[in-house]
């Protein structure tokens, strides 16, 4: 039974790094830049819904709020911070991104200070479980779970069969091509940001129901783990990001039963992404491309 | 015609500087007339700098973009700390920290080359991710080591060597290190070092043994980070793993950045005026306030990139720029045999960093004169 | 009979499943000029990255001087002393004219200094430095550069640029100088007096010369043989004119 309650709690985990890991993932394939703010959008989504709770007191309004929230100003710290920068080198807009990491985190901390604020999605009493027969498994477990299987599905399909998101796999094939048939790509890039952002929302909305602590740096590790799981399935690829996010949800939740190994969680992930990168230098399911000589 | 053009007075400023700066302050702070304070700050900006000159290598010269520059110094800090705790009872302070230079710097070196490895089959942005990954993986295993080890995460108590003299030796290291790069750059090795950063392919074709030189820059600079890591224990009373994460990796990173690819003065300058704000902002802002300082620091990095690199700034750049306004103060000696071949510019440097370009070498540089012909039918 | 400097023998390579090049014979002899011509995607740039190391061939091997150096690296090969310029220009944009061919002569025998020396500044290192800048300024002087060379590289015109990679190229002192189209852009004065700087640097320099070439004035003015290809297969060999005036060959560069 254990082994099944680890195995869905892995799951679980894995939806709520999925989520991040695809902002990057989206980004990084239709703007080429790593945006590495992309936690601390988790970050503002959680004290959004902090805020709403503490005046509304519903978690769902809570969501909402957040979800816009987050995609408004993923958007704008498109178009003033990365979009003058269009063309400029990859180091120059990853330092900037870097740069915007720190003036969110120290933003919130001028705000909302240094300690810590508890969310209670579900009441001081949080959400309670579910059973299942003999399993016996937490209801936020299974919320992130449902919740993130659903959006990735609707996610992958909006990419496929609407005109946008064809747009976005054109965009990120070829720029030049995409701009010359006509596609409006500045339009793709900031839509590629607000549905990043959007993702980033619920993943603080999940993480916050399993641990109700928020501090300004919320989403920095979980940003840098789901970048890796991002890298892991191969940078750039929808699908590669999917299954990264497992691939560390499912470590990172199996190292943390297994005696002894917790502590090492952190090394044992990002070895796994050396070993990875090793021997697929372009993660699991990432495109091989090669220069032209 | 001069023969010998590259012995420029730019070239050795700094080692002027630097050295009178050692001995005026040193002379100062043994007839007692330095604060405490500032021996610290001094004490953290030789760090610094040796750090920021130590990474200049790796990214400004060679050209790859490393994360975990923290983590070969949480190395030194560690190792070598250990070996001047364990030995200092028995040989002495000085002779203790000069063993604990030559240990931290030898393992960070041997961690250099085992990162630098992957180096040679990764580029850009995986490269980046993996030298995080490292950094990320040497402080976790030190934060979980056993007490008795490297204290774990209570911190590893370390021998705090006597703060009148401290920052002489490492305003000495600074030197060494300054030499060190300098000469390496300035010769027939850094000619190749550079050349691997502008053209991967044009410098394999020309011979250029690519793998030596990555490994040996990848080794050179992690050498220097981990002796800063010993400095970095010598002058506090314990380590503490945490400080050794990304952050602070990064930290190091901006210094280089801001002072300009390829540029090492810069990089000093920048380190030195960044860690001379740190730690003085520090005491003005105290409690809740210090993250004012993180946020002017934060605006003032996206402000200088975002003025130094957007493509749409550019005429302004040019009408407006530090160099232009100096050379109407002083008379312009600019003349093309000084230019300063060893410096980058960003919009010309075909950056390996981007992530889908990992099996390829680089990035068609676009500049006027070649017009790109990547799409020409023949391959 | 001069001997023959590169020999390719069935030579071929398949990407997946096209065969970008096959059966490829090749025999070019010392101080030979040698064309390689073929419309586009006919796979000579191809032919190119095989012998230079960049692609490793399917089948076949290439010797040079009689030495096998099929499946070698791209710096080993250069050691071995073939030497290239790219289609798409490729030099050390940061760097001025004379640097790039510095690192050009890096290699070489008579300029060794090791590392250790270079930090320590010993005198071998100024003895070095002093060489390599006279040895460098005498190439570019061949190729005409000699004025231009603290510009930084990034600066020249085109034709130029051309010029400095043949630079570059000839200061690893190769036995084989491969040439990827090196009047490309140039105008039909460039063009003229590249032909001289071509001729003069294979008298002066006694180099055997492969070229890509799509300017068939160039190609029948300057090449004692040439090679024409098309989907990357030889269509006809020898002397320029009667090479291309084979109905194969006219017929895959007219169509029809």
């Amino acid at each position: 039974m254990e082994i099944i309650e680890t195995i869905i709690n892995g799951f679980s985990l894995g939806g709520t790094y999925a989520m991040i890991a695809l902002g990057y993932t989206m980004v990084y394939g239709i703007a080429k830049m790593l945006n590495f703010a992309h936690g601390d959008i988790i970050m503002v989504g959680g004290y959004t819904l902090y805020v709403t709770l503490a005046g509304m007191g519903n978690p769902i309004m809570g969501l909402i709020l957040a979800v816009l929230v987050c995609t408004l100003l993923g958007v704008t710290v498109e178009k003033v911070a990365y979009k003058p920068l269009r063309g400029a080198s990859p180091l120059a807009v990853l330092i900037t991104a870097i740069g915007v990491s720190y003036l969110l985190q120290s933003l919130a901390q001028i705000i909302f200070t240094s300690a810590p604020r508890m969310v209670y999605v579900g009441g001081q009493d949080g959400l309670g479980y579910v059973t299942i027969g003999d399993l016996k498994i937490q209801t936020h477990i299974i919320i992130t779970l449902v919740c993130s299987v659903v959006i990735m599905v609707v996610l992958s399909l909006f990419v496929k069969y609407t005109k946008t998101g064809r747009a976005m796999i054109a965009v990120s094939e070829d720029k030049g091509a995409a701009q010359l048939m006509g596609i409006n790509v500045n339009m793709i890039i900031t839509i590629t940001f607000a549905i990043g952002s959007a993702l980033a929302a619920f993943a603080g909305f999940f993480m916050l129901m399993k641990s109700p602590s928020l501090t300004n740096t919320l989403g920095a590790m979980p940003g840098i783990k789901a970048f890796t799981a991002a890298v892991i399935g191969g940078i750039g690829s929808i699908p590669g990001a999917m299954l990264g996010g497992l691939f560390i949800g499912m470590i990172e939740t199996v190292a943390q039963v297994v005696p002894g190994m917790g502590a090492y969680t952190i090394a044992i992930e990002f070895l796994v992404l050396i070993i990875v990168l090793l021997v697929r230098p372009t993660g699991i399911l990432g495109k091989k491309r090669r220069e032209k000589v | 015609m001069k023969t010998r053009k590259n012995v420029k007075p730019t070239h050795y400023i700094n080692y002027v500087v630097i050295t009178v700066a050692a001995i005026v302050l040193g002379i100062l702070s043994l007839v007692g007339a330095l604060p405490a304070s500032y021996q610290i700050i001094l004490e953290n900006i030789a760090i610094a700098i040796t750090l920021a000159v130590s990474l200049s290598m790796v990214v400004g010269f060679l050209g790859e973009l490393s994360l975990g520059h923290a983590g070969f110094m949480c190395v030194g800090a560690y190792l070598g700390g250990k070996v001047v705790y364990v030995l200092s009872p028995s040989i002495g302070e000085i002779p203790a920290l000069l063993l604990g230079f030559v240990v931290g710097g030898i393992l960070a070196a041997i961690c250099g080359i085992i990162i630098g490895l992957p180096a040679l089959r990764l580029r850009g942005d995986y490269l980046a991710i993996v030298t995080l990954a490292f950094g990320e993986i040497v402080w976790s295993l030190f934060m979980n080591s056993s007490e008795e080890s490297f204290g774990g995460a209570l911190g590893m108590p370390t021998v705090r060597i006597d703060k009148d003299y401290l920052f002489i030796i490492a305003l000495v290291v600074v030197l060494i290190c300054l030499a060190v790069t300098q000469n390496l750059i300035r010769s027939k090795h850094g000619r190749a070092i550079t050349s691997i950063r502008d053209n991967e392919i044009a410098a394999k074709a020309t011979g250029i043994n690519v793998t030596k030189y990555k490994l040996a820059v990848f080794a050179i600079s992690a050498f220097f980070a981990g002796v800063a890591g010993v400095l970095l224990a010598s002058s506090n009373y314990t380590v503490q793993s945490q400080k050794f994460n990304y952050n602070y990796s990064i930290e190091i990173l901006v210094m280089v950045v801001l002072g300009g690819m390829g540029n090492i003065n810069g990089s000093i300058i920048a380190a030195a005026l960044i860690t001379f704000l740190d730690i003085k902002l520090q005491t003005v802002l105290t409690g809740e306030l210090a993250v004012m300082q993180d946020l002017v620091y934060a605006l003032i990095l996206i402000v200088i990139v975002i003025y130094n690199n957007a493509p749409g700034l550019k005429a302004f750049r040019e009408k407006y720029n530090f160099k232009n306004l100096l050379a109407k103060v002083i008379k312009d000696k600019n003349d093309p045999s000084h230019a300063r071949d060893d410096e980058a510019k960003w919009d010309r440097v075909p950056t390996k960093i981007q992530m889908d370009e990992v099996l390829s070498v680089d990035v068609q540089v676009k500049s006027p004169y070649t017009p790109d012909k990547a799409e020409k039918g023949d391959n | 009979m001069s001997k023959i400097v590169l020999k390719t023998e069935n030579l071929g390579i398949s990407f997946g499943g096209l065969k970008a090049v096959q059966n490829l014979d090749l025999e070019i002899k010392e101080k030979q000029l040698y064309g390689l011509v073929g419309p586009n995607g006919a796979g000579k740039t191809t032919v190119f990255n095989m012998i230079t190391g960049v692609y490793k061939p399917t089948t076949g091997r290439f010797l040079l001087d009689g030495e096998d150096l099929t499946g070698k690296g791209q710096e080993a090969i250069n050691h071995k002393g073939i030497a290239r310029t790219f289609q798409n220009i490729r030099l050390f944009n940061n760097m001025t004219v004379i640097r790039n061919v510095l690192v050009g002569l890096h290699n070489q025998p008579e300029f060794k200094c090791s590392m250790v020396e270079s930090i320590f500044r010993l005198p071998r290192h100024f003895k070095t430095e002093k060489a390599m800048r006279e040895r460098a300024k005498e190439i570019l002087r061949v190729v005409g550069l000699e004025d231009e060379r603290n510009n930084l590289s990034c600066n020249l015109p085109y034709g130029k640029q051309r010029k400095l990679e043949i630079a570059r190229a000839l200061a690893t002192n190769p036995k084989l100088l491969c040439l990827d189209e090196p009047a490309a852009g140039m105008n039909p004065n460039e063009t003229a007096e590249l032909m001289d700087i071509v001729r003069h640097i294979r008298d002066q320099f006694n180099v055997t010369i492969l070229l890509i070439e799509h300017d068939m004035k160039f190609v029948s003015g300057l090449c004692d043989e040439i090679t024409v290809l098309n989907f990357g297969t030889v269509l006809a060999q020898g002397k320029p004119e009667v090479a291309l005036s084979d109905p194969e060959v006219i017929k895959a560069y007219i169509g029809g």
